[in-house]
């Protein structure tokens, strides 16, 4: 009952892959707006703001809707992908990259986005005094001084990855060793009727995985607030 | 020698506007202490210097350089101007160690103040490993004074370094600051809301009032 199948096993790594990937992707653009939301005033800033919000309140089928849409392969960047470089997103892996990371977005944003506006702006006015540029004052000042939203904000991501089930199938598809994440497999068993017992597999080892990403994240928050007392 | 004459004219409350005009030179080891009361415009004055504030008109020199002239538009970033700025609240980066603090702003190749002789002068040796955290109130500030001094700058501003201090911390501190004076040699403008602590430091002092400012007597 509790022993993993290959199949199995493939669906977690899958998982774990496109979670990370998922991550990887984020971090810049996340990093980015976040500091474009938190310290710059223009024209416009509310509707961004709002921009950004709206994965998390928009049905994630529609979003996937909107990715089909957009980067399908009749989309209308997807067209120019596949026909310039043969690049396929949809019932690809990296389909599945893309539409959790459109879902996490959000997620990443707020929470990096509440740590740089704890960071006192008069250290980076301090740096710059001292000879820092507005880029080297980011990244040996404010960033370091927010790396907990960071590290907050890549396991919300993660986790937010791991569960993403209805922007996923609708964009990547569900595709058995494509883009058959852990979500979008427990669906398909508890759809057959021999599949009871390897769903409750599934969502036992999806909790232990999220549990686990959690306690991960604490840790390593601790050691990191502790290093910089 | 290290020259100011700038006016800052900038809209308050209401329908008032802040008007400060500063006009004063300043040569290597000389000290210049400002005294006015709180909101008198000591720290616009010293932010301005320091390129954090753009002054309405006017123009800052450092020897030949000129770090600001309005009627050019010439306007240098802080990060480009040799300004060491010590803050009232001292300002350390708290992630870093004091070394990494005292270290960041140091230019690279040759210097002229190092690292031993701040660290010798302001006595400041065994802090080295330390956390801002775990520093005393004096500590910080001997430690954000060697932190300016190592930016290797042209003039050394001083915005109150001793205001978050008590009496006896102050008493300790002071005598760290005259001893930087002394031995860097460093055009120095040391402002404060406390008189006897400027005549203390300071080899001429001016008051600031109304944006004007006049001889101390």
């Amino acid at each position: 009952m509790w022993s993993l199948s290959p199949a199995e096993i493939d669906i977690v790594l899958l998982s774990l892959k496109v979670a990370a990937c998922c991550v990887l992707v984020l971090l810049l653009p996340a990093i980015g707006m976040a500091w474009l939301l938190a310290r710059k005033h223009f024209w416009g800033h509310a509707l961004l703001d709002a921009l950004v919000h709206l994965p998390m309140v928009l049905p994630p089928v529609v979003l996937g809707y909107m990715l089909l849409v957009l980067l399908g392969r009749r989309g209308w960047i997807g067209s120019w992908l596949y026909e310039q470089f043969h690049i396929q997103l949809t019932f690809h892996w990296w389909g599945a990259v893309i539409a959790s990371a459109v879902m996490a977005f959000p997620l990443m944003v707020r929470a990096i986005r509440q740590a740089l506006m704890q960071v006192n702006p008069l250290l980076e006015q301090a740096a710059q005094t001292l000879g820092a540029t507005p880029i080297k004052t980011f990244f040996s000042i404010t960033l370091p001084l927010s790396y907990h939203g960071v590290l907050t904000g890549g396991i919300l991501a993660f986790s937010r990855s791991l569960g993403e089930f209805g922007a996923t199938i609708t964009f990547a598809g569900n595709l058995e060793g494509e883009t058959r994440t852990l979500p979008l497999a427990i669906y398909s068993l508890t759809q057959s009727p021999e599949g009871d017992a390897a769903a409750l597999r599934l969502v036992m080892l999806s909790v232990l995985v999220s549990v686990f990403a959690l306690l991960a994240s604490q840790w390593l928050e601790h050691r990191l607030l502790r290093s910089q007392r | 020698m290290f020259t100011v004459d700038i006016r800052i004219q900038q809209p308050y409350a209401a329908s008032t506007t802040f008007d400060l005009q500063a006009s004063f030179a300043l040569a290597p080891g000389q000290c210049l202490g400002i005294m006015g009361a709180s909101g008198s415009g000591k720290t616009t004055l010293l932010h301005s210097i320091a390129g954090l504030l753009m002054p309405s008109s006017g123009v800052i020199r450092s020897g030949d350089h000129v770090w600001f002239d309005h009627k050019q538009a010439i306007q240098l970033p802080p990060w480009q101007r040799r300004v060491g700025l010590v803050f009232q609240d001292g300002r350390l980066f708290p992630h870093m160690s004091v070394e990494q603090n005292l270290r960041y702003g140091m230019p690279t190749g040759m210097a002229r103040i190092v690292l031993p002789e701040v660290v010798d002068v302001l006595a400041i040796q065994s802090l080295l490993k330390r956390k801002p955290s775990q520093l005393s109130g004096g500590e910080k500030q001997r430690v954000a004074i060697g932190r300016a001094l190592l930016r290797q700058p042209s003039v050394l501003l001083m915005d109150e370094p001793l205001s978050g201090l008590d009496d006896r911390l102050k008493q300790q501190v002071l005598p760290y600051i005259k001893q930087v004076i002394a031995t860097f040699g460093l055009p120095t403008l040391y402002v404060s809301h406390v008189g006897d602590e400027v005549a203390e430091v300071a080899d001429e002092v001016l008051t600031l009032a109304q944006g004007v400012l006049r001889q101390a007597k």
